[in-house]
């Protein structure tokens, strides 16, 4: 680990002001991930801007109906939250999928939103990594992938965006509300927030250079029935091989995102379309340009298999 | 004392303290948090200031240059010993591959340097600061590709042995499996890292370590730095797991003592956890080829177990066939167990070598013999069971066996019956449901074993030997067997281990210490009761030593009024046990249900019931089948180093990479302990359980699997992509 500074920001605009000014500085909320990451040195900010003070823990109730989650509600707080738990039931159950109970406690919706990919090669220091080191060359391609990406992967990195939160927040349209460091705000649907590699894998996000969350909000509740189901090699503690949300109505429609398989939550709106046709066309549709390696090829049959126990369930 | 014919009846046969269940004496220190761990040794030495390890960053060739003058100026740094600066380390009897080597790099994270610092954090900086150049090569590091041709582990012995005509009987065999599975390399993955903190006095280095293996590491580290071993003290009280890692003393060891000698201060040193999995040992990867032929009743003809594993030197390979002539009956056989050269770090052993590899192919193999006959797998066990003499070494007798009533009893106790033959037929919902069994079988070794038992004025007796307690319980059946021996309630003894300084034990390792080191314990407290005979006159041998006092012929003498008293023991084996095989045996079963949808497993149930001669501590000894039966799953569902072939290292080298069960995975586990004794291991007859619990349920679990969902899965571990495309389509 780096030596660097540390600040605690007493308002939203001194928090971004102080991130864009200030070379190498970056946001602390939970710091589940960022401290693990510096402690390995995959991540060396100069300087900290801890946000945990800033008015940004409540959640309250929007005037069309829906939900407003401060940047700095825990995925505790927010999986057990009464209105979330009645109306927005995929995001309980992602979140709970997600970590260990007490990570949950610290781990903040927007920290959650950023975390970054789990790929071995990243955590090793050693070994080449164009999200590490730009230009530096990909060692999962034809290496270890299991874990990777099958979709919206490029040659510069086959990563994922490991998370279950966002993914779930992917079916319910949930629009990520930011401050600028000129003071401005801007509104970002979460369809838009994450990025594909492309040839710079280092940006992961839309995010602009002190650009501060400070809220998720979550239009109306839609109804249905809500479903996450997370695949992984061992029952808890572990990210996704494949995860699926999904929220099906009863005359068999609904949304459907895919997690574990692609650099963001993997929605594509003309696969859904075919959701009464059953899972076979939602997948073919969705995955229709895969780019599985061999060792992760299997994720495209397992999203279909799981989206189909999703739907068999939704029938029963 | 001399162990040189099978034991007769003894205190033991009427044992109060020995053989009850007995909650741990060390338990509290341990759910306090105050049993101190190595790295937590603050008190021990002072201005302890703390090294960082370096490890390699290639796999295989020479530190072309090492630019340390940053890390020197870094704040706080006190010393640093670098590969480029510093000879290669001696080498041990107990490792292969050199621990600190030099310019020439042997294997991934081998160290290379240690920063000394003022600060854990002051040191890791600095690391951070060093750049190394390397001149890699390339190396060998894929076992499939490198097995053609690789030579036997050793002539003869368990490596190769061949009896009566296997070609021909295989050949004639009118049922027959021929099954190739492999298993790939595993990780130890302890909670507790490699610690140590070193200390130097002079020409005294004094390690306060976490070491399974007291005086190997002692004599190692020796050897290693090139002193006299009387100069090395080890201290090791308590262990926060090692599982075969720790046997010998490891790089935090080395770099710790060489940091200490040039920072000219203790130093403390906790390998950071992405090194542990490639700087330490591991299970090597197998690929075992079984041939089984059978007569249409079931009867085995012919058995072939062929294994091959890999290591850095070529040697000490992971031998899977070693159950193999032990367990089943058969007139024609062969063994082969052969090495390739691998440039992977260095494999060694992990919980039951050989066996716990060995079980997950030999007891498919079997698994899929008793469906070719149309047999029930408990059924086909049975029939094949070996009695008087070893199957695969007539010479040898078997000790004491059990192993029918294990598969018996355990059928009934697990509802067995109630288990389809047909596999892929029995659903739950959306779950397939299925039912496995596999038989167990470890050696029961025991190595001469020594203790020293003080009593004090009062009659309180404390023992001292540098027998280990890995989290075993060794504390609390050193304490029962003591206070045992002499007739005293179990508050009145109290128990010293892990220090080099006391008399020189079997340690832990190959579950062989419950037995040596209580055998050795008991041997010091007959030697005190002789004392205490001498000193009160009365003939120790015949009297009976209970609640303080020892009783002969209507006289008693209160033991206490002999005074303060010290006596050595120590166990040794004769040669008759040369003429016997002492085994520990279980039969295993296991219940899954795997997602009809996603392929997932859940195990349900677990069952081991054992045959392990006298159970010294039920309580602690369940605690060990049952976290051995943890690691078994964890092998069978998910445990899995993945070998990058092109970098030439295990890619997944940290706890969220490298998967090991949690809580969720193993709902309901049952172990049940056979009431046997065996006289001819020890006058305890306990044998010990440590491993015995990781033989034969991580086929059970893949026998199990199979029975749900109809899908053999041969290459470990039994992963849903392995049978996905297989599984009925989903609707
Ligand atoms: C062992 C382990 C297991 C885990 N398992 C799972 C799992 O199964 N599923 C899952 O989804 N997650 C899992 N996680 C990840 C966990 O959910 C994240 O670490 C956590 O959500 C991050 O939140 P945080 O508040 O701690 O973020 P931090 O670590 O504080 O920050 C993360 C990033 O977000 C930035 N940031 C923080 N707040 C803001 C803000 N307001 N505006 C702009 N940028 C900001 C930081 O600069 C940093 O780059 C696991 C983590 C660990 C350590
Ligand atoms: S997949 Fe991405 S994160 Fe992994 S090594 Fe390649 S570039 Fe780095």
């Amino acid at each position: 680990m780096r030596s660097f500074t540390y600040e605690r920001a007493r308002t939203p605009a001194e928090a971004a002001s102080a991130v864009a000014t200030m070379r190498g500085a970056k946001f602390l909320a939970g710091g589940t991930n960022l401290l693990d990451l510096m402690k390995l040195e995959i991540e060396a900010p100069s300087h900290l801007v801890d946000v945990q003070d800033l008015d940004f823990g409540e959640i309250a109730d929007t005037d069309d109906g829906g939900i407003r989650i401060g940047a700095m509600v825990s995925n505790t707080m927010l999986s057990a939250h009464p209105r979330v738990r009645r109306d927005y039931a995929v995001l309980t159950r992602a979140i709970q999928a997600g970590a260990s109970g007490q990570l949950r406690n610290k781990a903040t919706t927007a920290g959650n939103l950023l975390q970054r990919t789990r790929c071995s090669y990243f955590y090793d220091t050693n070994m080449p990594c164009n999200k590490r080191r730009p230009g530096d060359g990909c060692s999962a391609i034809g290496g270890s992938s299991r874990q990777l990406g099958v979709i919206g992967i490029s040659d510069s990195c086959i990563a994922t965006y490991p998370g279950d939160m966002a993914v779930a927040m992917r079916v319910l349209d949930a629009v990520v509300e930011t401050v600028t460091p000129d003071g401005s705000t801007r509104s970002i649907p979460i369809a838009d927030f994450h990025r594909l590699w492309g040839d710079t894998p280092q940006e992961e996000t839309v995010l602009e250079r002190g650009e501060l969350i400070t809220a998720v909000t979550l239009p109306r509740p839609r109804g249905g029935k809500h479903f996450y189901h997370k695949v992984r090699d061992r029952r808890s503690y572990a990210f996704a091989l494949v995860s699926v949300a999904a929220v099906i109505q009863d005359d068999q429609t609904g949304q459907v995102a895919f997690g574990g398989v692609a650099p963001k939550p993997w929605r594509v709106p003309e696969a859904e379309e075919l959701l009464p046709q059953g899972a076979a066309a939602v997948v073919s549709r969705a995955f229709a340009e895969a780019r599985p390696t061999d060792q992760n090829k299997f994720k495209i049959p397992l999203a279909e298999r799981t989206l189909a126990g999703i739907i068999a369930d939704a029938r029963s | 004392m001399e162990f040189n014919a099978p034991a007769g009846q003894n205190l033991f046969d009427r044992a109060k303290i020995v053989g009850k269940s007995t909650p741990r004496i060390d338990g509290p220190l341990k759910v306090t948090g105050t049993a101190p761990y190595a790295a937590e040794r603050h008190g021990v030495a002072a201005n302890q200031a703390y090294g960082w390890i370096v490890g390699s960053a290639i796999a295989k060739g020479r530190i072309r240059s090492m630019d340390l003058d940053a890390a020197r100026r870094a704040p706080g740094v006190i010393a640093i010993v670098a590969a480029t600066e510093h000879e290669p380390v001696g080498t041990s009897d107990y490792n292969y591959a050199p621990l600190f080597g030099g310019n020439e790099v042997s294997h991934y994270h081998q160290a290379i340097a240690v920063v000394v610092a003022e600060t854990f954090e002051q040191a890791r900086s600095a690391a951070g600061l060093i750049g190394t150049e390397y001149d890699r090569v390339d190396g060998s590091f894929d076992l499939a590709s490198s097995k053609d041709g690789a030579p036997l582990a050793s002539e003869g012995g368990s490596d190769f042995a061949k009896l009566g005509k296997f070609e021909e009987a295989f050949a004639a065999a009118p049922v027959k499996v021929d099954e190739t599975y492999t298993t790939p390399d595993e990780s130890h993955a302890m909670m507790e890292p490699f610690a140590t903190i070193a200390a130097w006095d002079g020409p005294d280095l004094t390690l306060w370590t976490s070491n399974q293996m007291i005086h190997w590491g002692k004599q190692a580290m020796a050897s290693i730095l090139g002193m006299p071993e009387e100069n090395v003290r080890v201290d090791s009280p308590f262990i926060g797991g090692g599982f075969g890692g720790k046997l010998f003393v490891r790089a935090d060891a080395v770099m710790a003592a060489l940091g200490a000698k040039a920072a000219n201060r203790p130093v403390k040193i906790a390998m950071q956890r992405p090194l542990m999995f490639n700087n330490g040992t591991h299970r090597h990867a197998t690929i075992q080829r079984l041939r089984i032929g059978a007569e249409r009743d079931g009867r085995i003809t012919a058995i072939a177990h062929q294994n091959w594993s890999g290591n850095i030197t070529q040697k000490e390979g992971e031998n899977g066939t070693l159950q193999t002539p032990k367990l089943y009956a058969g007139a024609n056989r062969l063994i082969e167990n052969r090495i390739a050269q691998l440039d992977l770090p260095e494999g060694n052993a992990m919980r039951a070598p050989g066996e716990a590899a060995g079980h997950l192919a030999l007891e498919v193999a079997m698994d899929e013999l008793a469906e070719k006959l149309a047999m029930d797998p408990v059924e086909l066990r049975i029939l094949n069971d070996a009695s008087g003499t070893v199957p695969g070494d007539p010479d040898t007798k078997i000790s004491d066996r059990h192993l029918v009533r294990c598969l018996r009893e355990g059928a009934e106790r697990f509802g067995w019956s109630k288990r389809n033959a047909v596999p892929g037929q029995q659903r739950d919902g959306r779950w397939l449901t299925g039912m496995g069994v596999a038989a167990g079988y470890r050696a029961g070794p025991t190595t001469k074993s020594a203790a020293r038992v003080r009593m004090s004025a009062d009659g309180h007796v404390t023992v001292e030997t540098d027998m280990t307690d890995i989290g075993t319980g060794s504390y609390t059946i050193i304490a029962q067997t003591a206070a045992e021996t002499m007739g005293l309630p179990l508050e009145s003894v109290t128990v010293k281990l892990g220090d080099s300084s006391f008399p020189v034990s079997s340690g832990s390792g190959g579950q062989w210490g419950a037995a040596s080191s209580t055998a050795g314990v008991y041997a010091a407290c007959v030697n005190l009761r002789r004392m205490i005979g001498e000193k009160l006159n009365f003939d120790a041998d015949a009297a009976n030593f209970a609640d303080g006092r020892a009783t002969l012929d209507n006289q008693s003498w209160r033991i206490a009024d002999a005074g303060e008293l010290t006596a050595d023991g120590e166990m040794n084996y004769g040669d008759f046990k040369d003429g016997y095989d002492v085994g520990t045996y279980a039969g295993h079963f296991a219940e899954v249900r795997v997602d009809a949808y996603t392929g997932e497993t859940h195990v349900t149930r677990m069952l081991a019931v054992c045959d392990a001669g006298r159970i010294l501590n039920p309580l602690s000894a369940r605690s060990q089948v049952i976290g051995g039966m943890v690691m078994a799953a964890g092998a069978t569902l998910m445990e899995d180093l993945h070998v990058d072939k092109r970098f030439g290292f295990f890619v997944n080298h940290d706890l969220a990479g490298y998967e090991v069960p949690v809580h969720a995975d193993i709902p309901h586990q049952e172990c049940i302990f056979l009431d046997t004794l065996d006289p001819v291991i020890s006058p305890m007859k306990a044998k010990g359980v440590g491993e015995l619990g990781i033989c034969g349920p991580g086929a059970a679990v893949a026998n199990a699997i199979y029975n749900a969902i109809g899908v053999r899965v041969r290459e470990y571990p039994v992963t849903l992509d392995k049978y996905l495309d297989r599984l009925p389509p989903a609707a």
